[in-house]
């Protein structure tokens, strides 16, 4: 599978974004600078990795969602193709408008880091295959502006079409209905704000998040 | 000759923090009266911050080489051989005075300042680590400095993408009006690729990236080398203000060009910016510098060369090129963002000369700067030496789950959960362990490697106090400890000195006993220290902080495969401690918490005895033959029982018996201890092992339960336990604004 990882000024989590597809896929994903217009030729499955894109100044991925990039990334993702956004790539994908809702300061005011209990709401996409339908994973937060938001009729229509994906055990920002993770409509493009690429070998502390990889490999 | 130039009093010369001795030294070198900017220039190199003048006589007691020191004290890191081709660079430094001032950005700015010396030496930073000693939890000022410089640390360290692996937190009244801000930054780098301050010649351009420089900072360095007073609060205006953002672009920036070998020399700019960062350049170079103060990418209108120079601007680096490799820098930098600009050039004057404006601002020999700068054998006298206390003359608790709750539940050993939460700790994903983790110290893994870095901070300013030589033997020999019982090699330490008044007898002969014991440890343990800073002056209307010698230890792992850590405990484990406990009851953390004392000596450490025993419990856990190990240090063996209990989710059961009365038993702080938790074929081989080479070894409990029990009665269930260990800080920082005045 041939992937590619969007780099922008800020960007944190590009060299483990990078390192969990290497070792899922056997290939290095090549490492796209904000200020290209086209992916590389060929490229099947984009990341939107975490970090601090632009410092966060003016709101959590409002400048990156209107970087050179983004209009091939939402190209990209018209075509059905697979579109990953992890916390501040989640982040920039609801800025760009590709997935619903929105991002708020954590309930809590503070940032907040920890290995977050995770419930598999949806087995039925191509970020979720491997893992079973309610299995629980912990998988690591680490996030500011993890609140997610939407108004009711939105909650209700995501919840209803399949569209959430994670749910939180254990809220920890104060997100709408404890979601942790969405997709778009069509289901080819999913956000969330917990890591799964810190969470690929048992070095981290444990492997939850390999599932997720290996789904969109089985996919390809 | 004038004794003052233009507009020069003897007022501004004090108001620079030199005195008349040095004023002489100034007008003798220069051949005349200095300028406002010259003046301005002597003042931040000649600072305690800058030159060290009240300590350098002593640190040099203190070992700084061995077999695996690339680069000891004296550049802007330390540098040790991890092996294959790699480098460990690290360092910690204090941002006590500014944190205090402004807690969000002091801190801040403390953390972005300790990455800059790292990186600057060609390493990328891969760990964050700290040591905060705050004043007492019910102090008024207290719960906001912890908000502000809790979410300092984590605005700026999470936003850079540098792990927060770990670190200490004291709360003690000692420090009400000068809180600690200890920061630690360690990075990785080739060992044939390191970047040093020194290796500029003559004719090279100097070329400035990062930031643009503004007012913010002017005399900083000046501000941390005096007491405060009540007024102190009205020098926010020194404070620097950090963007973690623009520190993200820099690493990047400077790492690109670090790769292309068009670098002579390269330095940041921390205390005294510009000012200092030239003048090390310069002075290790044996050379002079040129610079243009117009071509100064400048944030302000109208900004003085006095201002530029003096200026603390965050985020700035300065860089002496290869002639003909400027274009080399200006892609790079413009690529991510960053201001660069050629302002000046380097020379074989041996002067420092700034232009503004088109006229001399400022022409100097920069020898003087450096070599010249004052030198002081402080006057002391060793602190009185408290005595011993013996455990007999404590009186019994009845009941010694009780009294474990309460310990585990005071400011010094409760979960400091509600703090390492708000740190990123698993970014750059080689966290392997880090402060929610069961481990002594800090591990993360070396980048593709089966290698890991462990990472300490410790210090026991009860025992530095009581008595400095031993209470600095101990910080350094509890690093080593923690590093071991890892299962790592410890390597070397860097240090940050954090003391009174030099000028007071007293407070001098604290920083020179610490030294003193400091150095008998590093060189027993062949620990050596490679990097460190010093803070003096923490004190507020004549009161000085507790003496306090934060020692950041690193080690090396060589296989992830075998390592310890104290969450591993199985039911039916045999419990040990390695060392000999006598009850150390003395300035420990069960008087201070029980008692309300703080007397009594300091436990006395044995580096021998240290030294053994360590040997001996990381052989153990290379053998495979620990299911759990952890270092006994505040709170004895009942509190690392608690620890491993609680990590463990599993009780204990402890056993009492001989001489020694049971609280100091359990809650005796004597030193070179460990307690280990091991099924019983691997105990009995670990006894046998012992006994072979001599190491005291005993028996003190077995795994069970879900209860700690001593003798199988003063029972304390884990659950309570818990939720008391945890429910200390949230506690103290989330009740009702009203209670807090």
């Amino acid at each position: 599978m041939k992937s590619a990882v969007i780099v922008f000024p800020g960007s944190n989590c590009d060299r483990d974004a990078h390192d969990a597809i290497e070792k899922v896929t056997g290939h290095k994903p090549a490492m796209v600078w904000h200020q290209d217009s086209d992916l590389p030729e060929g490229t099947e499955f984009v990341m939107v990795p975490g970090g601090f894109s632009y410092g966060d100044y003016l709101r959590c991925g409002s400048m990156a969602s209107r970087s050179a990039i983004m209009p091939a990334i939402v190209a990209h993702a018209a075509t059905g193709a697979p579109v990953l956004g992890v916390c501040n790539g989640f982040q920039i994908l609801t800025e760009s408008g590709l997935l619903p809702g929105a991002l708020m300061r954590n309930a809590g005011l503070k940032f907040v880091c920890e290995k977050a209990p995770l419930t598999v709401e949806n087995a039925n996409t191509q970020f979720t295959s491997r893992y079973e339908a309610g299995a629980q994973l912990l998988v690591p937060i680490a996030h500011h502006d993890g609140n997610y938001f939407a108004d009711p009729d939105t909650l209700d229509r995501i919840e209803g079409e399949g569209q959430v994906v994670f749910r939180y055990g254990r809220n920890p920002n104060g997100s709408a209905r404890d979601i942790a993770g969405i997709t778009n409509e069509q289901g080819n493009v999913m956000g969330m704000m917990p890591h799964p690429e810190r969470a690929v070998d048992m070095g981290h502390g444990g492997t939850d998040g390999l599932a997720l990889f290996e789904s969109l490999l089985g996919s390809a | 000759m004038t004794q003052y130039a233009e507009g020069i009093t003897a007022e501004i010369v004090k108001e620079h923090g030199i005195n008349d001795a040095e004023y002489a030294v100034i007008l003798d070198r220069l051949g005349r009266a200095p300028n406002l900017v010259e003046l301005g220039i002597f003042s931040v190199m000649w600072s305690e911050h800058c030159s060290y003048k009240s300590s350098r006589a002593h640190l040099g007691k203190l070992p700084t080489s061995g077999a695996k020191v690339i680069q000891g004290p004296g550049e802007n890191a330390g540098v040790i051989d991890i092996g294959d081709g790699q480098a460990c660079i690290f360092k910690m430094e204090s941002h006590n005075h500014p944190s205090f001032i402004e807690p969000y950005q002091g801190a801040a700015t403390g953390v972005g300042g300790i990455l800059r010396d790292v990186f600057t030496m060609g390493a990328r930073p891969v760990a964050l680590m700290n040591a905060l000693r705050f004043g007492a939890p019910d102090h008024k000022k207290t719960r906001q400095l912890v908000s502000g410089v809790v979410a300092g640390i984590g605005g700026y360290g999470n936003c850079v993408g540098v792990p927060t692996v770990g670190g200490e937190t004291n709360f003690h009244a000692g420090y009400n009006g000068n809180i600690l801000v200890n920061a630690m930054a360690v990075g990785l780098a080739e060992a044939d690729n390191i970047f040093y301050a020194r290796g500029a010649e003559p004719g090279q351009p100097i070329v400035y990236v990062g930031s643009k420089t503004g007012r913010d900072g002017i005399h900083g360095a000046t501000m941390a080398s005096a007491e405060f007073d009540d007024q102190s609060e009205e020098k926010r205006p020194t404070v620097q203000v950090g963007d973690p953002f623009v520190e993200k672009k820099l690493i990047e920036a400077c790492l690109e060009l670090m790769a292309t070998d068009a670098i002579a020399a390269i330095q940041d700019m921390g205390a005294a910016g510009l000012t200092s960062s030239s003048v090390e350049m310069a002075d290790k170079g044996g050379i002079g510098i040129a610079l243009d103060m117009d071509k100064v990418p400048q944030r302000e209108a109208n900004m003085t060369t006095y201002e530029m120079m003096l200026s603390e601007s965050q985020e700035r680096m300065l860089v002496i090129m290869k002639p003909g490799r400027e274009d080399v820098a200006y892609e790079i930098f413009r690529k991510w963002e960053l201001d660069v600009a050629v302002i000046g050039e380097t020379t074989d004057t041996g002067r420092m000369v700034l232009t503004h404006k088109g006229e001399t601002v400022c022409d100097i020999p920069v020898a003087p700067l450096a070599d010249d700068a004052p030198k002081y054998e402080r006057p002391y006298f060793a602190p009185e030496v408290r005595a011993q206390l013996n455990a007999k003359d404590v009186a019994q608790p009845d009941h010694m789950g009780e009294v474990l709750l309460r310990i585990m539940s005071s400011s010094d050993m409760a979960s400091k959960a509600w703090i390492w939460k708000q740190y990123d700790r698993h970014v750059m994903a080689d966290t392997t362990a880090s402060s929610e983790d069961p481990s002594d110290a800090a591990i993360v893994r070396v980048h593709g490697t089966k290698k890991a870095l462990a990472i300490t901070t410790d210090c026991t300013p009860r025992y530095c106090f009581a008595n400095p030589f031993e209470g600095g033997k101990q910080a350094v020999a509890e690093a080593w400890r923690n590093l071991t019982a890892t299962g790592a090699d410890p390597i070397a330490i860097t240090d940050c000195l954090n003391f009174g008044n030099p000028e007071r007898e007293e407070i001098m002969g604290q920083f020179v006993g610490c030294i003193e014991g400091m150095a008998q440890a590093c060189a027993t343990l062949d620990f050596p220290v490679v990097s460190g800073n010093v803070s003096l002056y923490n004190e507020t209307n004549g009161v000085a902080i507790p003496p306090t010698p934060a020692i950041g230890g690193v080690g090396l792992i060589p296989d992830m495969a075998k390592r310890a850590h104290f969450g591993g405990m199985r039911e039916g484990d045999i419990l040990l401690v390695v060392g000999e406990t006598e009850g150390a009851l003395g300035a420990s953390v069960y008087l201070k918490v029980i008692e309300g004392r703080e007397d009594g000596g300091a436990p006395l450490v044995d580096l021998d005895v240290e030294k053994a025993n360590g040997d001996f419990v990381r052989g153990q856990i290379r053998a495979g033959r620990l299911s759990a190990c952890h270092d006994l240090s505040d709170g004895g063996l009942a509190c690392a029982a608690a620890d491993m209990a609680l990590a463990s989710d599993m009780g204990i059961k402890l056993a009492h018996e001989g001489n020694v009365p049971m609280h100091g038993y359990l809650f005796g702080e004597d030193q070179g201890r460990y307690l280990l938790a091991a099924a019983k074929e691997d105990a009995i081989a670990i006894l046998q092992d012992a006994k072979a080479d001599d190491i005291p070894v005993h028996v003190v409990g077995l795994a069970g339960g879900k209860a700690v029990t001593v003798n199988g009665a003063h029972p304390l269930e884990l659950d309570r336990l818990r939720a008391a260990w945890e429910g200390w800080m949230p506690g103290l920082m989330e009740q009702l604004v009203e209670a807090a005045e």
